[in-house]
């Protein structure tokens, strides 16, 4: 086990513990950038789609394993980025301004949505905010004369200064474009962790009464939370408009909420790397299970329901057996390994799931 | 005048007056206890002085401020900190992240600062964390620094609350038993730090407390309350030879 001599405060304080932590995110960084050429262009084409899912996982991250507040609502905040990315193009504003206001935009929205729901804990909030993603979809038909409704928008071929991206035909230019957006959303999240406001929002999931005595402004801290989680789950949902090549009032259905609370929790609720490991699991069940579909030769049947059904008990097993998700089972394994052989079983038997800390009221 | 000043403070819960037109006042730089029966309103008393609840009458003036017009987070700006019986830490964060919070009173960043981490948070981030350090050093935490609570035993968890308080640098230290749960040799390591939070760092401390040996060791006045109503006042001598109080702890007769 590496141990930490601290002879100033900013070895607190930087990102990374020390200098192997640093070389091994790096080489992390290297694989990334050089994974185009590594690979082929349909598996470039998952890759894309784990990054689009981690940023938008690390936005609902923040509000969820953060903040403690549960959101069933992020495919709405997805479908606003989307559209608000959309509907600016489509008026003749360049992307490198639409893109990130459409953040902006939806970080807004989210906010203004945060106002009536700050007063709902745990379940209800839940629900609150599901009625969000059920709402959406109507909007989206209702308001056909901006959004398409039924039939959708097609997301144009993306122009930056001239540097064209097109994601069918450029997937390694449309892939870095992601891989920047998601490295400059974890290094926000990163930030936010070290500084004030980061810790406010820990101190709000843990006890809000004590939260409030030492000065923090509970509903104020929550609407920033909501407003900088949408913020970076609609980043997330302009990407994913481009991903489908098409939008419209189907692409994010609430489906996709549950899907991506369902992601955070299995990659491990309140780190970053949780987002990361879920957005693996999200985007190749589908590849893994059409994969063993052809072991055992029936891969020319269709059994419906059945993505939805494993994903449901991988989840299950994860709220049994290792409620801290992926990135638990990551540490703890870490911890094995460094500390071999003198780990012990029970170890981590006073560890408590973020889960338990909402309270009845 | 009093650092803070309670007049005629009255809290109903439907039909049940929990605080009945009490009044007290803590002077500047003195250890001040509340003692009483079980159920007798000394925790709905600091509970007021937060703001969790609403008088129906009465006034709270600390420092020159009405308290009553000012949201419970407001209050920790004045330079009040306080502790909570069921202690009330952030389980899931480390002894260290507690005490910072501890400092968020003097945060001076806004949002866009702190996702751009400049060097103004920067700066700051150093100065919460020589202040949160001078605190670890007093209580002695320095092997629990980077720890989490949620592993913690009872009585670290206590001190890193009182720390956690002690973290935003008040005027008035609010202290809901902290003795309770204590072993021996810790409430002694409390009553010594009880001691130098006056005298060195010049907090003014209020607490509520059943430990009598520790009232009367470090307290210069108590207050006894029973059913929300004041029963005596004074020095932790004259409060325990005070008729009244007798009775209300051991009931008619004994005395």
């Amino acid at each position: 086990m590496r141990i930490h001599f601290k002879t100033t405060y900013n070895h607190d304080i930087r990102l990374f513990a020390d200098r192997t932590t640093f070389l091994k995110y790096a080489a992390l960084l290297v694989f990334a950038v050089a994974l185009p050429f590594l690979i082929g262009d349909f598996y470039l084409g998952e890759a894309t789609n784990v990054l689009i899912w981690a940023i938008a996982g690390l936005g609902l991250m923040l509000l969820t394993g953060q903040t403690g507040q549960v959101s069933l609502g992020h495919a709405a905040f997805l479908a606003l980025g989307a559209y608000s990315n959309l509907i600016l193009l489509d008026k003749g504003v360049p992307f490198i301004i639409s893109f990130p206001l459409a953040g902006i935009i939806t970080g807004v929205v989210g906010t203004i949505i945060a106002i009536p729901a700050l007063r709902l804990h745990g379940i209800y909030l839940a629900i609150a905010t599901m009625a969000i993603s059920i709402l959406a979809d109507d909007i989206i038909v209702l308001t056909e004369r901006w959004t398409g409704g039924v039939v959708g928008m097609f997301p144009p071929t993306i122009d930056i200064f001239g540097f064209e991206i097109e994601r069918w035909t450029q997937p390694d230019r449309f892939y870095y474009l992601v891989l920047f957006t998601a490295v400059v959303c974890t290094l926000i999240y990163r930030n936010l962790l070290r500084s004030p406001l980061g810790r406010a929002f820990a101190a709000v999931r843990d006890s809000e009464v004590s939260a409030a005595a030492m000065g923090v402004h509970i509903a104020r801290t929550k609407m920033t939370a909501f407003g900088i989680s949408c913020a970076i789950t609609g980043l997330g949902g302009a990407l994913m408009g481009y991903y489908s090549g098409m939008v419209n009032n189907e692409t994010f259905t609430i489906v996709i909420s549950i899907q991506l609370l369902m992601m955070i929790v299995i990659g491990g609720l309140g780190s970053i790397h949780g987002a990361f490991f879920g957005a693996f699991v999200v985007a190749f069940l589908p590849q893994g299970l059409s994969i063993a579909k052809g072991w055992f030769g029936t891969s020319s049947v269709a059994i419906p329901g059945l993505e939805f059904g494993v994903f449901g008990m991988i989840l299950v097993l994860f709220i049994l057996f290792e409620p801290d998700g992926i990135y638990g089972r990551w540490v703890k394994t870490r911890i094995w390994f460094e500390l071999f052989p003198f780990a012990r079983k029970d170890m981590f038997k006073r560890q408590k799931s973020y889960l338990k800390t909402e309270r009845l009221r | 005048m009093s650092l803070l000043e309670i007049k005629n403070i009255t809290l109903k819960f439907g039909g049940v007056t929990a605080v009945d037109n009490l009044s007290f006042s803590v002077e500047e730089g003195e250890v001040y206890a509340i003692v009483g029966p079980n159920g007798a309103g000394k925790s709905t008393v600091f509970n007021l002085i937060s703001r969790f609840y609403d008088p129906v009458s009465g006034s709270i003036e600390f420092d020159g401020h009405n308290l009553l017009d000012h949201p419970p987070e407001r209050i920790a700006d004045f330079g009040i900190a306080r502790t909570f019986q069921n202690i009330e830490l952030f389980d899931n964060a480390s002894v260290l992240q507690n005490l910072l919070v501890g400092r968020h009173r003097h945060r001076n960043t806004n949002m866009i600062q702190e996702i751009l981490f400049t060097p103004k948070v920067r700066r700051e981030e150093i100065a919460h964390r020589e202040a949160v350090e001078e605190v670890i050093d007093f209580l002695d935490l320095q092997p629990y620094r980077d720890k989490l609570i949620a592993g913690l035993p009872y009585g670290i968890r206590k001190v890193v609350e009182l720390a956690r308080a002690l973290a935003s640098g008040p005027k008035l230290l609010l202290l809901d038993e902290p003795a309770s749960g204590l072993s021996v040799e810790e409430t002694q390591d409390l009553r010594w730090w009880i001691d130098d939070i006056r005298k060195q760092m010049g907090i003014t401390v209020l607490m509520v407390e059943h430990d009598m040996g520790l009232v009367s060791s470090v307290c210069d006045r108590v207050l006894a309350l029973a059913d929300g109503a004041k029963l005596a006042e004074g020095t932790p001598a004259e409060v325990q030879a005070n008729p009244a109080v007798i009775e209300a702890y051991l009931g008619v007769g004994a005395a």
